[in-house]
């Protein structure tokens, strides 16, 4: 047997590598990955090992690489990704390349911090900026305030209530509630703090701050001012338009200036407490508009400073970044081929005299002389004279299972992954599901149009593959389907020829040999009768249309689906019982290839026989009505006489006696029918007694002829095997534990169980073929009726508006739901029907992957788990 | 039996050739029982697929029902005139 339909063979081989080319061989076999090293060391913990500190430098590289990756994004430069994969340095390389990292770390550290420093206070200036700019409206306000006050004492009292309503435009107007404002009101001025004073001209002295506070915490900071200061205290605030950088984080804030007029010590500190309390920080600002115009000149000329210091900053860390950006990629290749080169070396044993490290593995043994190859290349690398030794190794452990799949087979080996890793060289479905599995999809999915929609997407996505498969993205059900990208275009092109035999494109039908159905009426008898059924014996041709269905049956609205049900049915029945009848025979080739001969004579021969007597028979009626039954013949085989399959089957494995037939006709459809049913049925209950205990009882036995003579070694063999799986290589050890003879029949009751009722209800889990493809086809045929042919019916110049606008909705249906929807449970019904209707006849699947260690993977699963 | 020798000798023959034909003259490699394993499959479940199409339709037991302005239709164009009386 070729490749992929077993798994490979494995050896378990000992590695005896010299201390100094160890880190040389292990990476060449990184490269190679086709090599699974065994822990030797499983109880020493991780911090133990004799490469710990090597494995934690890597990791510090790691970091500060993530760290490099990090700033770069930030600032969204284009990293080089060349794909390439440089080799693992020399250990003595990685002092070169921590002593770059740390540089280069702290550079960008450096930088950052700089940085902070930098914008914070440019953040401070700017702020100071903002607060003396807009104070200065406050004060302005407030010089016009106090002029206002002094004609509002001489104009009286309603002038004096304009004058209140104008100061207090701010939001501290609306914390008092109306009651108090309108007390405010009659009171005069005496509400807001500084204005009481301001009738001691020669005493206002009004002390202040002014400060800026993030604009969300405004309205509680305003609130609890009013509160702790009960009312004393009068805040303005505006709001800065721009938003602000915070420096710690680069987020934009938005702010807002305020200032806060007060008098007296006592309220000065609790002002600046509140102000401590929610994180505003304050500013001076002098009082003297002159200072102030001075301070606003100074700000300005050091903000332009700082810009200038700034920019150039920027411009240095830019140059570091771009500098780091071109080497990233590939310093991370290297830091993970460094570090899975020391875990590996973790794993070793070391020998006595400390000169050389042990190591086991697995390897397939068709590439011993490859992984030889590469071992001796590793020597020669690290400049050592003593080669290093491959032996294998005896053992009774169960191999890893390893399939060698490529880019095509790949994806059928993982829907079959998916269920359970085959048992070490047991059958491996994978190479049949490459043609199943699109076949029993486009049994449901079949229509022409839909298939080649599919497969035009696989093949496009088979034809970009290399530019696809490069830019790798993080979008799950773009992978999911681009890793499928051949199972979509087979299920596709298949979907196409059973679209073909269906006639279905669209859900209609090509004419493409000519219907075999005429028509022989006249006019009056058109007219007069609204459905018209052709016969059968006159109108029909003699012989069916040549390639799949009759285009006839697509327009004969009112009995197409009572046709295609019973032909539809059929099929899926005789597909099914075949697939079945496949899988059977397929754990044929399992017990002849573990020379499992009591599982081969007392488990596969009734099994086949069961299903091929009674399913198999099934099949077997339908070929025969249709061939012996016709409306073109006399009775008893006239279209009236034909018996019902599924309730002639019924009859059968019940023993009832048939309904009696109509007049002229015959209850069976050939001469000893009887006879023959009956036999198959008692054949096939005969089986089921063998398939239950034949094979424990025959264990049993040798067991105790293997007591009566414990050294029987030939009995031993044929006893194990029948209990397990293992292969000729490993089967039949020591270290097998011999089963409980009660668990063995247990077991077998169960198994046999199983496939009885199994078999039964798998026939009937076929009949999803026909219930999906039915459902697809009636769908596509709405879609037809209720959407497109409503724009196909409307007339004249804007028909076509209609038409086109139509057809992008029926365009858009078909590929959502008819392609994207039924493909997707179609495909989730084939998959079923192949893990367990399938699977279950001859795959135990329980098995472990074989998981070379291989540069390729660790660094994709490294780059993988960045991304996340 | 309404069977048409050719069409069934034909497609007997086409499949045939995939299942037989081709996977004996696979080319020597790596992966030619794939090939071939493939290749038997592809024509085994394709014949028998037409095959069931066809025996189904072989000795029809029912004829399609047709509506009037189906049949007017068909008359009109699958080229099956409708005689005048």
């Amino acid at each position: 047997m070729g490749s992929l339909f077993r798994s490979e063979e494995m050896a378990l081989c000992q590695l005896f590598l010299q201390s100094e080319a160890a880190y040389a061989c292990v990476s060449e076999l990184g490269e190679l990955g086709l090599v699974q090293f065994r822990d030797l060391n499983p109880d020493v913990n991780a911090f133990q090992r004799k490469f710990v500190n090597e494995v934690r430098r890597c990791d510090e590289m790691e970091r500060k690489l993530r760290y490099l990756e990090k700033e770069i994004k930030k600032d969204g430069i284009p990293m080089l990704d060349t794909g390439e994969s440089p080799e693992a340095p020399q250990p003595r390389e990685m002092i070169d390349l921590e002593a770059t990292f740390e540089k280069l770390e702290n550079e960008l550290r450096e930088v950052n911090q700089n940085a902070e420093a930098l914008k914070r206070n440019f953040l401070e200036l700017t702020e100071l900026k903002h607060i003396l700019r807009k104070t200065q409206v406050f004060f302005d306000e407030m010089a016009d305030n106090q002029n206002e006050d002094e004609q509002a004492q001489l104009l009286g009292e309603e002038a004096q209530e304009g004058g209140v309503n104008q100061t207090t435009e701010s939001m501290t107007r609306a914390l008092i509630t109306d009651e108090a404002r309108t007390a405010g009101a009659s009171m005069g001025p005496v509400q807001l703090g500084y204005m009481e004073k301001s009738n001691e001209r020669e005493d206002y002295l009004p002390c202040f701050v002014a400060g800026v506070i993030l604009r969300e915490r405004l309205p509680a900071f305003e609130r609890m001012l009013w509160r702790a200061c009960r009312g004393n205290v009068f805040l303005r605030q505006a709001m800065i338009e721009t938003p602000l950088e915070d420096p710690t984080n680069g987020d934009q804030v938005h702010k807002s200036v305020f200032i806060i007029f007060f008098q007296g010590d006592q309220l000065k500190t609790r002002v600046k407490k509140i102000c401590e309390g929610f994180r505003a920080t304050l500013y001076p600002c002098p009082e003297a508009p002159a200072d102030r115009r001075e301070m606003a000149m100074g700000v300005m000329t050091r903000i332009e400073d700082l810009n200038t210091v700034l920019g150039q900053t920027q411009d240095h860390r830019h140059r570091v970044l771009v500098a780091a950006a071109k080497n990233l990629k590939n310093w991370f290749v290297k830091v993970r081929k460094i570090k899975a080169i020391y875990h590996t070396l973790n794993l070793f044993n070391l020998d006595v005299t400390q000169k050389c490290l042990i190591a086991e593995c697995w390897v397939p043994l068709l590439d011993i002389e490859t992984i030889q190859l590469a071992l001796r290349r590793g020597t020669e690398r690290s400049g050592s004279s003593v080669p290093p030794i491959l032996n294998r190794m005896q053992t009774f452990e169960n191999p890893p299972t390893y399939n060698r799949t490529n880019k095509f087979t790949k994806a059928f080996q993982a829907l079959i992954d998916a269920y359970g890793v085959a048992s070490y060289r047991e059958m491996n479905p994978a190479p049949y599901t490459i043609i199943t599995f699109p076949f029993l999809f486009a049994v449901m999915f079949g229509d022409l149009g839909h298939g080649a929609i599919m497969a035009l997407f696989g093949l496009w996505m088979i034809r970009k593959e290399k530019g696809l498969a490069a830019q790798k993205t993080d979008n799950e059900i773009w992978n999911i389907f681009f890793g499928g990208r051949y199972i979509i275009f087979l299920m596709g092109v298949f979907s196409m020829y059973t679209g073909m035999i269906y006639n279905d494109i669209f859900s209609k039908s090509l004419n493409i040999f000519g219907s075999h159905w005429q028509m022989s009426y006249n006019k009056s008898t058109v007219m007069e009768n609204k459905y018209l059924q052709l016969s059968p014996k006159e109108d029909y041709e003699g012989s069916p249309y040549p390639f799949g269905m009759d285009p006839i049956w697509q327009v004969a609205g009112s009995n197409k689906i009572i046709f295609h049900n019973a032909y539809k049915m059929k099929i899926s029945i005789i597909f099914g019982v075949i697939h079945m009848v496949f899988g059977v025979v397929m754990s044929w080739h399992n017990h002849t290839y573990f020379r499992n001969r009591i599982s081969l004579i007392y488990e596969f021969i009734p099994q086949l026989m069961f299903l091929l007597l009674l399913f198999f028979y099934m099949v077997l009626l339908m070929f025969i009505k249709w061939i012996k039954f016709a409306a073109t013949n006399e009775k008893p085989y006239s279209e009236a006489c034909a018996p019902s399959i599924l309730i002639t089957f019924i009859d059968m494995v019940l023993f009832n006696t048939p309904k009696p037939a109509p007049k002229d006709c015959e209850v069976y459809m050939f001469w000893g029918q009887h006879f023959v049913q009956v036999l198959f049925v008692l054949l096939a209950l005969g089986c089921i007694p063998i398939m239950l205990f034949a094979k424990p009882m025959l264990i049993m036995q040798a067991r105790k002829l293997a007591n009566v003579q414990p050294i029987a070694g030939a009995s031993s063999d044929a006893e194990t095997g029948g209990v397990s799986n293992g292969g000729p290589h490993g089967g039949g050890g020591p270290h097998e534990e011999e089963e409980e003879m009660s668990e063995i029949f247990i077991h077998q009751s169960i198994h046999t169980i199983e496939y009885v009722l199994g078999s039964v209800s798998h026939t009937a889990s076929y009949l999803r073929l026909w219930a999906l493809s039915l459902a697809h086809a009636q769908l596509a045929e709405v879609l037809w009726t209720m959407v497109l042919s409503i724009g196909l019916k409307q007339e004249g110049w804007f028909g076509g508006v209609i038409l086109t606008c139509v057809f992008g909705f029926w365009a858009i249906l078909t590929v959502g739901i008819l392609v994207l929807m039924e493909g997707l449970s179609a495909f989730l019904h084939t998959l079923r029907l192949h893990w367990v209707e399938f699977q279950s006849k001859f795959y135990k699947g329980q098995g472990y992957a074989f998981q070379p260690f291989s540069f390729d993977a660790i660094i994709e699963n490294g780059s993988a788990a960045v991304e996340e | 039996m309404g069977a048409a020798f050719f069409p069934v000798l034909f497609f007997t023959a086409l499949w045939g050739a995939v299942g037989i034909g081709m996977p004996i003259m696979t080319p020597k490699g790596p992966h030619q029982n794939l090939i071939r394993c493939i290749l038997m499959l592809t024509a085994a479940c394709c014949w028998l697929f037409w095959l069931c199409c066809y025996m189904a339709q072989m000795n029809p037991l029912i004829g399609p029902k047709l509506k009037r302005d189906v049949v007017a239709m068909i008359g009109r164009s699958w080229d099956m005139k409708i005689v005048d009386g």
